[in-house]
C-alpha cells in the first residue's frame, strides 16, 4: 500500500521482509483469528446450549405464536400465524413509525431551525427554548410523558370526543373513517397517475427554461394542480365512488374504521419531537456555514428573503447539514425500540420480548434482532451517501 | 445496551460454565444464595418501605438459605421481569428462579430448566371496573385487555378468547406495573394475569373497590421454583426444602414449637428434625436443615398466610393450597 504512494519500486529484498508481502501475512493472520474465535465461540455456545438441554436453531420460525398483537399492517391472527409472522409484524411497524418519524422530524427540525434564525424576537426565542428544553430532557422520560401524560388527559370510551359520529378520539385512540373504493374509483387513481407524470415532466420543462431563458415558471402550483386538483374534479365528475366506513361504538371499543393506537401516537410524537430538537441545531448550524455573504449579495440583487433561503443559502447549507442529518436519522431509528416502554408493539417488543420469552431462544432472537437494525442503519445510511454525493460541491 | 451487556454476559458464561454446575458447592463456598424473585408482587416478591424483601417465593428462597447456609438470611434478592427470568437463571445469574413461574412442558423442556414443585397453585382471572357492570369473563367480547408480556397469561388470553369466538384486543407491556398503570388510566377493559397477582395488584389501584375480579379461572397455573437444568444433586435440594415446608406443616411443626419437638418421640417429627437417620446428610445439607427451615422461615401454612393469606393484606384463600389432609391439593412425599 505505502509503495503504491511512493510510485517507486522497492529494493530487491527478501520475501519476508517485503512490506507488502508482510502486510498480506498480517492482515490473514488477523483474519484467521477473528474467524477462529467467531467459530469458537459458536461452536462453544451451540454445545454448551444442548448440553443445558436449552432449543437452539431457527425452527421455532415456523411455529405457531399463539398470541396477539395490537397493531398489525399485515394480517396476524394467534391461531395460525408463526413467529415468524410476528418478526414480519414487529418489522413492520418499526418502519412505520421510523419512516413517519424521520418525516415528522424533518419537517419540524427545518422549520425550529431557521426560526431560531429569525430576526423575530419571540419566534426565534421560542425556537431556542424549544430545542434546549427537550433535547436536554430523555427520550424515555418525554415518551412516558406522551404515553401517560396524554392517556390521561383523554376522555374515556363513552365520553369521547367525537365529530358527527365519524371522527372519535378518547383514550383507546383516534379513531377516523376507512374510505374504501367503489368501483369508477379506478378513474381517479389513473388521472392521479397521470398527473404525477405531467408534473414530473413540467418540472424538467421548466427547468430547461429557465436555464436557458431565465425565466422562472409556477412549478408549485402547476404540480398541485395536477397531483391534487385534477383528480378531485375527476372524483366529483364520477359521482365521488367513495364509501366511507365509520367507526361505530361498541360496548367495550370503537370498532370498523381506520384506527390509530395511543402507544403509536406518543411513541410517534416523542421521536419527531425529540429528533425534531436535534435536527434544528444542524440546519441552525449549516445555515450559519453560509458566508453572510451569500445572501447580502442576494439580495442586492433584488431577491426577496424567501427565494434567498429557498435558492441560495439552504442548498449550501445541505451540504454542511447531511451527514450529522444522517446521524440523526440513524438515531430515530434505533430510538424508535424504546417502544418497548410504553406497549408499542415494534420488533423489539414483539420479538426480543414475546417471542424470545415464549420460546427461550436468545442468542438467535438477539442476534437476529441485531442483525436487522444493522442492516435498516446501514440501508439508510447508504442512501444518506447516495444523497450526500448528489448534493456535494463539484470542483471542476 | 443492557440486553447487550446480557447477552455478551450470558454467552461468556454458557462457556465458562458448562452444564454440570455444581451449584450446591458453589453457593456453600459462596456463603450466599442468589435468588431471582419478582420485584413488584405483593404477596410473592416485593421489598417494603425498609427494603426488606417480602413475599411467598421471597420466603421459598430463604427457607433454600437456611437449609443450605443454616441462616435464612443469606440471600440476595434479583427482581426480573417476566421477559428476562429464564435467561436469568440459564446464564447462572441467579441459583433458584422462584418468581411466581408457571410449570408448563415448552418451559420444562427446551429452555435448560427443571420446575422443583409447586409452591403456589394458580389460574388466570380478570379484573375489570365495576362501573362496566361485566359479571362474566364471557360478557367481554370486544373488549381491551392489558396483559403482561413473556407470560403464559398472554397466550391463554388469545386461547380463551379464541375458544370462545369473541374479539379482543390485546395490548401488551414489559412488566406487570406498566400494564397495571395503563388499564388504571383506563386503557384497557380488563386487567388479565394469575387470580393471585390480580388481587395483589388490585391493592395498589387508585380506588381498589371500584374494581371486581370476576369468578372464571381459564387456566391452570402451577406456580413453582425452577433450577438450571443438568445438576441433580441441587434439583434434589430445593425440591426437598419445598416438601419440608409441607411436611412440616403435617406435622404441626411451627416456629414457635420447633424447639420443644426437638425432643418428640415421634418417629415422623425424629427424622424431620434429624435426631433420626441421615436425610440431611443423603441431600449433601446439615442434619437439621429441616429444622432450620422451619425456625427461621416457617412451614408452609405459616408463609403462605403470612405472605398472601389471612396475615397479609391481601387475604386470599387457601382453596387448592391448602395440604390433602384439609381438602387442597398440597402433598408432600415423606421424609424418611
Amino acid at each position: 500500500m505505502s509503495s503504491e504512494q511512493t510510485g517507486i519500486r522497492p529494493p530487491r529484498v527478501p520475501l519476508y521482509n517485503d512490506p507488502r508481502v508482510r502486510s498480506v501475512i498480517y492482515q490473514l493472520a488477523l483474519a484467521a483469528i477473528i474467524v477462529f474465535l467467531v467459530y469458537g465461540a459458536t461452536t462453544n455456545a451451540i454445545d454448551h446450549l444442548q448440553r443445558a438441554h436449552i432449543a437452539s436453531g431457527f425452527g421455532f420460525w415456523n411455529e405457531t405464536a399463539g398470541f396477539n398483537i395490537s397493531q398489525s399492517l399485515i394480517p396476524f391472527s394467534s391461531t395460525i400465524s408463526t413467529y415468524g409472522t410476528a418478526f414480519w409484524v414487529g418489522l413492520l411497524n418499526t418502519l412505520l413509525v421510523a419512516a413517519l418519524g424521520i418525516v415528522l422530524a424533518t419537517i419540524l427540525g427545518f422549520i425550529v431551525g431557521i426560526s431560531r434564525l429569525s430576526k423575530n424576537w419571540l419566534v426565534s426565542r421560542v425556537a431556542s427554548g424549544y430545542v434546549e428544553t427537550i433535547r436536554n430532557i430523555p427520550l424515555l422520560l418525554q415518551l412516558l410523558f406522551w404515553y401517560n401524560g396524554v392517556l390521561k388527559a383523554l376522555p374515556e370510551l363513552r365520553n369521547s370526543y367525537s365529530i358527527a359520529d365519524a371522527i372519535y378520539l378518547n383514550n383507546r385512540g383516534f379513531y377516523v373513517p376507512e374510505p374504501i373504493a367503489r368501483p369508477g374509483f379506478g378513474w381517479v387513481e389513473l388521472v392521479f397517475v397521470v398527473g404525477i407524470v405531467a408534473s414530473v415532466a413540467f418540472y424538467f420543462w421548466a427547468r430547461r427554461r429557465q436555464m436557458q431563458t431565465g425565466q422562472r415558471a409556477p412549478v408549485l402550483w402547476v404540480t398541485l394542480g395536477l397531483v391534487i386538483a385534477l383528480p378531485f374534479i375527476v372524483l366529483l365528475l364520477a359521482g365521488v365512488p367513495i364509501h366511507f366506513e365509520s367507526p361505530q361504538a361498541g360496548r367495550f371499543n370503537i370498532s370498523g374504521g381506520i384506527e390509530v393506537v395511543p402507544e403509536f401516537a406518543a411513541l410517534l410524537f416523542g421521536l419527531s419531537i425529540y429528533t425534531a430538537a436535534f435536527i434544528a441545531e444542524v440546519v441552525r448550524a449549516g445555515i450559519m456555514a453560509v458566508s453572510q455573504g451569500q445572501a447580502e449579495a442576494a439580495y442586492s440583487l433584488g431577491i426577496k428573503p424567501g427565494p434567498t433561503l429557498r435558492l441560495i443559502v439552504v442548498p449550501q447549507a445541505m451540504r454542511v447539514i447531511i451527514p450529522p442529518l444522517s446521524s440523526q436519522y440513524l438515531n430515530l431509528i434505533k430510538n424508535s425500540s424504546l417502544a418497548v416502554a410504553i406497549g408499542y408493539p415494534d420488533l423489539v417488543q414483539i420479538f426480543t420480548g414475546t417471542v424470545l420469552n415464549q420460546t427461550g431462544q436468545a442468542v438467535e432472537v438477539v442476534a437476529i434482532t441485531m442483525a436487522v437494525y444493522l442492516t435498516i442503519s446501514l440501508v439508510t445510511s447508504g442512501l444518506m451517501n447516495l444523497y450526500n454525493q448528489r448534493m456535494a460541491l463539484v470542483e471542476r | 445496551m443492557k440486553k447487550l451487556a446480557a447477552l455478551f454476559a450470558f454467552a461468556l458464561l454458557l462457556a465458562a460454565q458448562g452444564a454440570s454446575a455444581q451449584t450446591l458447592k458453589a453457593v456453600k463456598d459462596r456463603g450466599m444464595l442468589n435468588c431471582g424473585s419478582n420485584g413488584t408482587l405483593a404477596g410473592f416478591g416485593l421489598p417494603d418501605a425498609q427494603g426488606n424483601w417480602t413475599g411467598l417465593d421471597v420466603d421459598f428462597c430463604r427457607a433454600v438459605a437456611a437449609a443450605v447456609l443454616g441462616d435464612a438470611k443469606k440471600v440476595k434478592f434479583a427482581p426480573l421481569t417476566a421477559k428476562d427470568r429464564f435467561t436469568a437463571l440459564q446464564s447462572g445469574e441467579v441459583d433458584v428462579l422462584a418468581r411466581n413461574t408457571t410449570w408448563t412442558s415448552s418451559r420444562d423442556t427446551t429452555l435448560g430448566l427443571n420446575f422443583t414443585g409447586v409452591d403456589y397453585y394458580d389460574g388466570q382471572g380478570f379484573m375489570v371496573r365495576k362501573a362496566l357492570k361485566v359479571n362474566s369473563a364471557l360478557e367481554l367480547n370486544g373488549a381491551s385487555v392489558c396483559v403482561q408480556q413473556g407470560t403464559t397469561t398472554e397466550l391463554n388470553l388469545a386461547d380463551y378468547f379464541r375458544s370462545h369466538n369473541m374479539q379482543l384486543k390485546t395490548v401488551t407491556f414489559a412488566t406487570a406495573n406498566e400494564a397495571v398503570k395503563a388499564y388504571d388510566a383506563g386503557r384497557c377493559d380488563s386487567y388479565t394475569t394469575d387470580a393471585s397477582g390480580l388481587y395483589a395488584e388490585r391493592l395498589r389501584l387508585g380506588n381498589p373497590a371500584d374494581h371486581i375480579i370476576l369468578p372464571e379461572i381459564i387456566s391452570k397455573e402451577p406456580l413453582g421454583p425452577a433450577v438450571r437444568h443438568g445438576d441433580d444433586q441441587w434439583f434434589d435440594v430445593v425440591k426437598w426444602v419445598l416438601f419440608a415446608m409441607m411436611d412440616g406443616e403435617e406435622l404441626d411443626l411451627t416456629q414457635k414449637n420447633i424447639d420443644q419437638q426437638m425432643s418428640s418421640t415421634n418417629p415422623k417429627i425424629k427424622r424431620f428434625v434429624g435426631t433420626e437417620g441421615n436425610y440431611g446428610e443423603q441431600l449433601g445439607l446439615p442434619k437439621d436443615w429441616a429444622v432450620q427451615i422451619i425456625k427461621q422461615v416457617g412451614n408452609y401454612g405459616e408463609v403462605f398466610e403470612r405472605n398472601v393469606g389471612q396475615g397479609s393484606p391481601l387475604k386470599i384463600d387457601r382453596g387448592l393450597n391448602r395440604l390433602w389432609t384439609k381438602g387442597g391439593i398440597q402433598y408432600a412425599p415423606p421424609i424418611r
